[in-house]
């Protein structure tokens, strides 16, 4: 927004060098097309009796006008020609229909498989990967650019074949009639890609930086609409009208510039057309004059020449699916092609009833990240132990649940199950195992009972309860108006961080798994909130292995063993007293927390002096 | 007309001349077709007659310039339309930017998420269409079908009419009948769209908690039934649209055996000639060119009918606050007082704040605390009167809120929130926005007192440095200091501090609210926080738990009553030892008043 648009060049990105086939060929969408070779072989056929149904009603139709116009026939004479016109129509809508009935088919079937392997395979990549792309984006790629390919299959693809095809074999038919016009025709066809693939590219890259401006535009909307309220206290949002004015107004003379190139296609592709089948009526007409041919022929050739040419402008209209049927393909297949971090193991061998979890020196490093989140971690979760983390954020802490997840695989080093290695253990036997209670838990839309329930589904709407009960979730759930039916984001019916929490404590009570991992939540001062979750969560770890990671002093006092990280590493280990014999960082930040509510600050503070 | 179409069609019409001459250019583009098929057919059966080669030449020429035309008139039409609808798309920008202003905020509440925005902004790029593909395509096709209607009518006159039947029936009627026989179809495949969309956002925001679960099967099999049924109705939908497409077709031949049977008895009693029949016929062909577009005209105006509901729905409502017939002069002193104040978002919601009573006196600074939820924000939202209480009043030098108008109310307080915008611009223009006539001084020396000019002047461009979208080329801290400029600049009596350190790390933090003291010793000011930092600024604090007020005090009474307040600071404490220990020294509120 504000008050002058100063226009900025947009950084320009590397523009694709990358060979791009003229015909916006992919050879990765070719081959889903390739694996139902039946439906598109089906479509292009049908298309093409379509065509040769064009040719046999032209020649029908000149045959009628023929007999009445110059042998002076009467209706009843061409009654049999003239249902046979009717009856190839009839064929011919319906090879039409068929054939656009199949391409869609094709596109559906096509669109279905792609959209099921690209979910599959994202959730395979795991939380880790989905995290380092925007939501919104990864949504996009699933809905919109797998619908991008719909034109690209039903519409594109066959038209190509059929702009090949057609006109070529319109031209088997004027041959034998006509060598002239098919001569013309046939000169004058090619022009129609050549132009389409030079103007094509030339104004592509004005194509798309007119979209860059569109969405730079649409961006600097959006900026204002959402600064609306920051404009109004600074009483300054009624005088922006003039400034979206301006905007709009130089978006349509930069666009206008680029359009007035871009239309020299339309321009080129309607001329060709016409200007051949000027030439074409001329020219026969002028051999008619002199007897040089029969009117019939004649009339059968004006009525394919401006057929002979639709298929090719008709594949022009959809160039632009073709273009976009390629870009989506790319999003699309740079997600198919990530590799997946996890070895699809399938054992599920036999563990013990609380198995014991081992890191032996591992080391995690991101992809996008020049320093390890986790560097030569080693510990020991013994069954029934409550170990905990604890360090700043960026400490590595949710590294090591993500580790033992199986969300990520470590860079080096391993993660052993008892002693197995936890790489051979198939994903999900193992986490069944474990239950995971995040520091942000995710609720679906549904209502609350089908939201615990996604832990165990079949459990009965009692154990549901039991479960809401045990973490200290039933009372407040039972005040919702509809109890446990209430639908999650309804109307005003907004949960608190502090009963989100609840909420995915129960779901670790109902899925009872032997192995916990608990986040903390940071954001949640609530002190009400915070004394339910602490009861629930004592609970919820007994008889379990635990593994806490601490956001909070309060709760790690209490640990087996404590685990101080800093920057990726392990800094200390050890009970409470341990770590505070040590004196290190753990001791460091009792005492700080210690000092900051105790005497020592209130000291200074002025507290104790005035009131002692 | 308040019909949605009226309206639509109504801001459409103040560039009519230009819409008029781009519809005329339109039918231009099809009547050279039709020209260039009709005298085509008049050379060939007219050579197959012999007649001398002078006879041909007007028409001749006819066919050259025909087919020369329909490219350039189809080149003008492209361009004219697209410049109509570009100014169009400004024009309807503009007038939903009016509409939304007086509305803000307390309409856009449920638009706060980008995603919802962003959909607004694509429905109104959605309404450009209207005129290119909802109203100029039945309007070209009319002129059409009255020019070649005319032109068949000097030969026989029935036969135009079956020629304007034909054109109703394969432009009108067959894509009417097809769309309101799909359209519950096409209801369920949108709101499919949309449950599927809602079902791939959660997948992939709840996938840790799904794979966690092992829900994740389940999870997919979910969004592959609702895909399979979103992909059913969409070929359902387009198996009947395809259906539409080959009926018009064949219409278009039955046409042309209906006027074969009617025209062939005429031309054998002489009626008509062979060249008439010839011409006749390719001129009925040619014609359907202009009705063929309209099935997807008819698919088009249902998108932009519910892209403009949608819109006019948001603009629609009524603003939430109305400034008073007489608004009051500035007052003498800044106190603000509330007496028993209560308010609620909507009449059956819960209260946001409930019989909520204190008393701020002018120069003071009172906070407002309690975990999300408690009502504080509720409390700026009407100290800005972008809401009216439900019940009590809010008191300014002792005159109710609501006698003041609501924009000099805001002209008299500066707020620093977490929401603030930071605009895609300059920082100067930024800086601007809360003072247009400022000087290059002026500017400087509020960027000096909230510490961000030294950071400025290291940029390349300094001032004139871009921003970027939201500010996104600054840090939360920078971004932070550019807004506490920018309410320094505008200078106000009030001073709104909301959560005013969120998203700042703890060093930055500590600096910004060494930047503030000062500047809070001589304004009236509320400070508004879910996280207990520089309680020692303010001289009195209010608790505030679901809406009420729970405690009052300072924050030393506050911390030696033990209740509320001490267990939120303890649970603080303990969370914030563990980030900032290994950092930084731990040294809290030691904001050193400057007097």
């Amino acid at each position: 927004m504000t008050i002058e648009i100063t226009p900025r060049e947009p950084s320009s990105s590397p523009t694709t060098l990358s060979f791009r086939s003229p015909m916006n060929l992919d050879q990765r969408l070719l081959k889903l097309a390739y694996n139902l070779p039946l439906p598109l072989f089906l479509s292009v056929l049908l298309g093409f009796l379509a065509g040769i149904c064009l040719v046999l009603q032209a020649y029908t139709l000149s045959k009628i006008i023929y007999i009445v116009f110059l042998l002076h026939g009467s209706l009843q004479d061409v009654y049999p020609l003239l249902g046979g016109f009717l009856g190839i129509a009839l064929l011919r809508a319906t090879f039409t229909w068929t054939s656009d009935v199949t391409a869609q088919h094709l596109a559906s079937h096509i669109k279905a498989d792609l959209r099921h392997r690209l979910l599959d395979h994202i959730l395979s990549l795991g939380p880790s990967f989905i995290r380092q792309e925007r939501t919104g984006e990864m949504v996009s790629i699933l809905f919109e650019a797998v619908e991008a390919l719909d034109a690209y299959f039903s519409q594109y693809l066959p038209k190509l074949a059929l702009a090949a095809l057609i006109p070529t074999s319109f031209l088997f038919f004027i041959f034998p009639l006509d060598l002239t016009t098919a001569v013309v025709l046939a000169f004058t066809a090619p022009l129609i890609p050549f132009f389409m693939i030079l103007i094509g590219s030339a104004t592509s890259t004005l194509t798309q930086r007119q979209w860059r401006v569109l969405s730079r535009l649409s961006a600097q909307f959006l900026d204002t609409l959402q600064g609306l309220t920051t404009l109004k206290i600074f009483g300054r949002s009624r005088e922006q009208v003039k400034f979206i004015a301006e905007m709009s107004e130089t978006f349509r003379q930069s666009t206008m510039n680029i359009l007035r190139v871009a239309f020299l296609s339309a321009l080129v592709l309607e001329m060709v057309a016409t200007i051949s089948t000027a030439i074409v009526a001329v020219e026969i007409g002028l051999r008619l004059l002199y007897g040089r041919m029969s009117f019939d022929h004649a009339l059968f050739a004006l009525l394919l020449a401006p057929e002979f040419y639709l298929p090719l402008r008709s594949l022009g209209a959809r160039f632009h699916m073709g273009a976009a049927g390629v870009t989506a393909a790319k999003r699309i297949f740079d997600i198919l092609e990530t590799e997946e971090p996890i070895y699809k193991a399938v054992q599920h061998p036999m563990l013990s009833k609380i198995p014991r979890i081992t890191f032996h020196k591992v080391h995690y490093q991101y992809e996008d990240r020049g320093v390890a989140a986790v560097q030569d971690v080693s510990f020991c979760l013994h069954p029934g132990n409550k170990l905990a983390f604890v360090g700043p954020s960026g400490s590595g802490k949710s590294t090591i649940a993500d580790l033992l997840l199986g969300f990520i695989r470590p860079s080096q080093g391993t993660v052993f199950v008892d002693d197995l290695p936890l790489d051979s253990i198939d994903p999900s036997f193992w986490r069944s195992f474990v239950t995971f209670v995040p520091q942000k838990p995710y609720l679906f839309d549904g209502t609350i009972l089908e939201n615990i329930r996604l832990a165990r589904p079949k459990a009965s709407p009692s154990e549901v309860q039991q479960a809401a009960e045990l973490a200290q979730a039933d009372p407040f759930i039972r005040d919702l108006p509809n109890g446990y039916d209430t639908q999650i984001g309804e109307r005003g019916q907004r949960l608190s961080g502090g009963q989100v929490q609840r909420i995915a404590l129960a779901r670790a009570f109902l899925k009872d798994a032997p192995i916990v991992i608990l986040d903390e939540a940071t954001a949640n001062l609530d002190p009400e909130n915070e004394f339910l979750i602490q009861e629930a969560v004592s609970q919820l770890i007994k008889n379990r292995s635990t593994l806490l990671i601490a956001h909070r002093l309060g709760t790690v006092i209490d640990a087996d063993q404590i685990m101080v990280m800093h920057e990726g590493r392990m800094l200390e280990a050890g009970t409470h007293t341990e770590l505070m014999d040590q004196k290190g960082l753990y001791a460091r930040m009792m005492a700080a927390y210690q000092g900051s509510t105790s005497q020592t600050s209130l000291e200074t503070s002025g507290l104790i002096g005035e009131n002692v | 007309m308040r019909t949605i179409f009226g309206r639509l069609l109504k801001l459409n019409l103040i560039y009519w001349q230009w819409m008029s001459l781009s519809v005329l250019l339109g039918a231009a583009t099809i009547g050279s077709s039709l020209g260039l098929m009709s005298t085509s057919a008049y050379i060939i059966a007219m050579a197959a007659l012999q007649p001398s080669i002078a006879d041909l030449q007007l028409a001749i020429v006819g066919v050259r310039f025909f087919g020369i035309s329909r490219g350039v008139f189809r080149y003008l039409e492209r361009l004219l339309s697209h410049q109509t609808t570009f100014r169009l798309l400004a024009r309807i920008r503009i007038r939903f930017y009016e509409g939304l202003e007086p509305l803000a905020p307390a309409h856009l509440l449920d638009f706060q998420s980008g995603d919802i925005l962003a959909r607004i902004i694509s429905d109104i790029e959605t309404l450009q269409q209207f005129f290119l593909r909802v109203l100029a395509p039945p309007l070209i096709a009319a002129i059409i079908s009255i020019l070649a209607g005319l032109f068949i009518a000097r030969y026989h006159l029935p036969l135009a009419w079956l020629l304007i039947s034909g054109l109703f029936l394969a432009g009108v009627l067959i894509p009417g009948l097809i769309r309101s026989l799909s359209r519950g179809m096409g209801q369920r495949l949108i709101q499919t769209r949309a449950k599927l969309q809602a079902t791939l956002t959660e997948t992939l925001q709840g996938a840790a908690d799904l794979l966690a679960l092992n829900a994740d099967h389940a999870q997919l099999k979910r969004v592959n039934e609702i895909n399979r049924t979103f992909l059913l109705l969409q070929r359902q939908t387009g198996r009947f649209q395809a259906l539409g497409d080959a009926l018009s077709g064949w219409v278009i031949h039955l046409t042309i055996a209906a006027v074969l049977i009617i025209a062939l008895p005429i031309v054998s009693n002489g009626g008509l000639s062979g060249v008439d029949l010839t011409v006749i016929t390719l001129a009925i062909i040619a014609s359907f060119e202009a009705v063929l577009p309209l099935s997807e005209a008819f698919q088009n105006l249902e998108t932009t009918l519910a892209a403009g509901r949608r819109l006019f729905e948001v603009i629609d409502a009524e603003p939430t606050v109305k400034d008073p017939l007489k608004p009051l002069p500035r007052p003498e002193t800044f106190e603000l007082q509330s007496e028993a104040l209560s308010f609620q978002y909507e009449e059956t919601g819960p209260l946001a704040i409930a019989d909520l009573s204190f008393h701020l006196p002018e120069g003071g600074c009172l906070a407002i605390v309690g975990p999300s939820g408690a009502g504080k924000s509720s409390l700026v939202n009407l100290l800005l009167r972008f809401w009216d209480p439900s019940g009590g009043r809010i008191l300014l030098g002792g005159q109710d809120l609501r006698d003041y108008s609501a924009s000099d109310l805001r002209s008299w307080m500066a707020v620093l929130s977490q929401n603030t915008q930071i605009f895609n611009g300059t920082i100067k223009e930024n800086l601007l926005l809360a003072r247009p006539e400022a000087s290059e001084e002026q500017l400087i020396e509020a960027a000096r007192r909230a510490q961000v000019h030294d950071f400025i002047m290291n940029l390349p461009e300094t001032y004139e440095t871009w921003v970027g979208e939201g500010g996104v080329l600054l840090s939360g801290g920078e971004r932070q200091r550019l807004a506490l400029a920018r309410v320094l600049l505008k200078d106000t009596p009030i001073l709104i501090l909301d959560e005013p350190s969120a998203n700042l790390d703890p060093l930055t933090e500590q600096a910004f609210f060494d930047s503030l003291c000062e500047i809070i010793e001589q304004r009236t000011t509320l400070l508004i926080s879910h996280r207990l930092v520089a309680m020692d600024l303010a001289d009195q604090i209010l608790v505030l738990h679901h809406g009420r007020l729970i405690e009052q005090g300072d924050h030393i009474s506050l911390l030696k009553a033990g209740g509320f307040y001490r267990r939120m600071w303890d649970l603080q404490m303990q969370a914030e030892v563990v980030e900032r220990i290994p950092n930084l020294n731990f040294n809290r509120n030691s904001c050193f008043k400057l007097s």
